[in-house]
């Protein structure tokens, strides 16, 4: 009764906010507009338009003809003998500093969950390559790859560890790979370490304890516990590494931007090279987009290594 | 098989924090001891100690004659059931159970009869190829065990492996875990919080507070002849009545009743024990007799509980439920002189 009479007493606009809000389904994609809205702006919107772009003859400032698939068929052709090259240097550079991430990452959290002092300084002190601006400390080691005057080979040198004068690091082709790959897996390891060391954190300490009255060793417990209950850990961190290595512009970039001789050119500099300087906006759109079928099947690679084992 | 022996063994975390306090226990081959005390009594330390999982500070553990304390928890060849099951959620039953069996390189015929045998006993053949989070409470409960028998341990180390059950499985489980003990022949070494579980299971308890081991005794023996005021007070239920009494040479006098004691106990001031199941409903002339001025009444259907004060002291009964009383109402009760004990106020000793 009493409720009844308090509801008429009020205003209409007032019950019919209140419709809205009982009601869960148009409430539900009224809270979701934002968020759509955001998405197709920043994500959707460059993504179609990267599309079209690739299947036109644009250049920068203007919007070209509609050529089909002429770019692919530019690329596909191979027709400055580039294509492949990048293709190759791509796969090369991201799985040999995804295996290097993932071990030096997992020893770094291995010995990070030890008890030593300065531990939580050290922890923190671990994400700096990871908080630096890129640019900055790919600058700091282009400069230091310098064969003549900087710090790695005179260590190298003065250590008798290679001769006088050292490797030139940038100017040959398989070093300025390794270089690359060098200063990735820096980057990269303390993201792979800090997620490990979350990880390992969450498994309960009665397990290892079981495991150590059951007889098993250091070693044992590792394999047979830490591993297998970090799997989940392992998959996220693999897959978010694989893509954003794979699409990995800044550090090549700023060291070497292709060279020497397109040694290590890979695709998302290609696109670049393509699209910015050069200009041909519609090419660089459609170098970029071979890389997105190429990432699916990567992911679906790891997802398939990863797979539970039933 | 083995025996185990504490010799003089301390635990402190830190300096000022002790866990265990100069433990001397000895367990023979075979026996099921429950360990028993309070949560922070240390009784789950000593254990931990015993497989390895602790440091000792000072004493000496041995398993059978061979002194264990820098041994690490692989070279004791003892198994543990956790509170917590402790089982690994990546593993199947089957793999959890022959894990101990595995890291000690067992040929694959082997770990399978184990498992297998251990499996039968424990009513588990259906679920092997489960994972534990398809299992239920007492499932997963019967999976830890099973963990530990597959091995073939020289002891059990059981550390509150019921706490997780409801009332009934415990009941059940309870059963079920002496039965296991009786056929496997080896030592059992049982910690609990719960003095039913250490009453009904134990060959000896052994009764710990504050790292302190109290008594060290068989069921009845503890329940019959506490050392002390705190084995008095802990182990039955509801507690031991408790009343401060002046004494002149065999008579007691608390604040509403007196009686003559059996023997003369040579102290001015005590503290009288009395069990709730220890007042008589017939009195005689040449009983001691209280008045009880009931508040509370609590009917359990086998039991009737009495809940009231003598004089200024507070007491509870156990009196026959078919005892028609009401709140307000006196009752006369009989003391069991027999069954009466005497505690010394200062040191909380027994006299008798």
């Amino acid at each position: 009764m009493g409720t009844a009479i308090k509801a008429d007493a009020v205003a209409p606009w007032h019950r019919r906010r209140v419709r809205i809000y009982d009601r869960e389904a148009p409430l539900g994609y009224l809270l979701l507009v934002p968020t759509l809205l955001i998405l197709g702006i920043f994500l959707l919107y460059p993504f179609l338009f990267g599309i079209w772009l690739s299947i036109t003859d644009s250049e920068l400032g203007n919007l070209g003809n509609f050529i089909g698939l002429g770019n692919y068929r530019f690329e596909w052709r191979n027709t400055d003998g580039v294509f492949y090259t990048a293709v190759a240097n791509t796969f090369l550079y991201t799985g040999v500093t995804t295996v290097f991430k993932l071990a030096l990452g997992l020893v770094m959290a291995l010995l990070l969950n030890q008890a030593f002092p300065f531990r939580r300084f050290v922890r923190a002190a671990l994400l700096l390559p990871y908080i630096i601006p890129t640019v900055l400390s790919y600058e700091a080691w282009r400069w230091m790859f310098d064969p003549t005057f900087s710090v790695i080979n005179w260590l190298l040198v003065n250590t008798h560890l290679v001769a006088y004068p050292g490797p030139n690091w940038l100017g040959v082709p398989a070093n300025a790979m390794a270089a690359l790959m060098i200063v990735n897996v820096w980057r990269g390891t303390p993201f792979y370490a800090i997620a490990f060391l979350a990880g390992i954190q969450v498994i309960p300490l009665d397990l290892y304890e079981a495991a150590r009255v059951d007889g098993a060793t250091r070693w044992q417990q590792f394999t047979n516990i830490t591993l297998p209950m970090l799997r989940p850990v392992l998959l996220v961190v693999l897959l978010l590494s694989t893509i954003l290595t794979f699409a990995d512009f800044q550090g090549p970039f700023v060291l070497t931007n292709g060279a020497p001789y397109n040694s290590t050119q890979l695709l998302s500099i290609w696109a670049y090279q393509w699209g910015i300087p050069g200009g041909a906006i519609g090419l660089g759109a459609a170098i970029s987009l071979v890389l997105f079928p190429l990432l699916t099947l990567v992911v679906a690679g790891v997802l398939f290594m990863l797979r539970r084992p039933e | 098989m083995a025996s185990v022996t504490y010799e003089h063994v301390t635990k402190k975390f830190s300096a000022d924090t002790t866990a265990v306090d100069d433990l001397s226990l000895s367990i023979k081959d075979t026996e099921f001891m429950v360990l028993v005390g309070p949560s922070g009594c240390g009784k789950s330390t000593a254990l931990r100690m015993l497989a390895g999982l602790e440091d000792i500070t000072a004493g000496q553990i041995k398993i059978d004659d061979q002194v264990v304390n820098e041994m690490p928890p692989r070279d004791r060849d003892v198994a543990m059931v956790f509170q917590s099951y402790a089982l690994y959620p990546h593993m199947t039953v089957f793999d959890n159970m022959a894990f101990g069996l595995k890291m000690r390189g067992s040929s694959r015929t082997e770990m399978d009869s184990r498992v297998k045998e251990a499996a039968r006993i424990l009513r588990l053949d259906q679920l092997l190829a489960r994972k534990p989070r398809q299992l239920s409470g007492g499932q997963r409960q019967r999976v830890a065990l099973g963990r530990a028998i597959v091995r073939q341990p020289r002891a059990f180390l059981l550390d509150e492996p019921l706490s997780n059950l409801d009332a009934m499985l415990r009941v059940q489980t309870r059963i079920e875990l002496q039965k296991m003990h009786q056929r496997l022949g080896t030592t059992f070494i049982y910690v609990t919080h719960d003095q039913v579980e250490a009453m009904t299971m134990g060959d000896r308890i052994a009764v710990m507070k504050d790292g302190v081991l109290q008594q060290v005794a068989p069921p009845r023996e503890i329940y019959d002849e506490p050392v002390n005021m705190y084995v008095a007070g802990f182990i039955g239920s509801p507690r031991m009545n408790f009343l401060p009494v002046t004494i002149t040479d065999h008579q007691a006098k608390a604040s509403g009743l007196e009686l003559k004691l059996p023997k003369a106990p040579g102290v001015a001031r005590g503290i009288l024990g009395i069990r709730p199941e220890h007042f008589l409903p017939n009195v005689s002339a040449d009983d001691a007799v209280i008045d009880l001025k009931v508040e509370v009444l609590e009917v359990l259907g086998a039991d009737q509980y009495l809940y009231g004060k003598v004089g200024s002291d507070e007491l509870i009964a156990r009196v026959d439920p078919q005892l028609k009383v009401s709140v307000d109402d006196h009752v006369r009760l009989g003391i069991n002189m027999r069954r009466l004990h005497l505690f010394d106020p200062e040191t909380e000793q027994a006299v008798f």
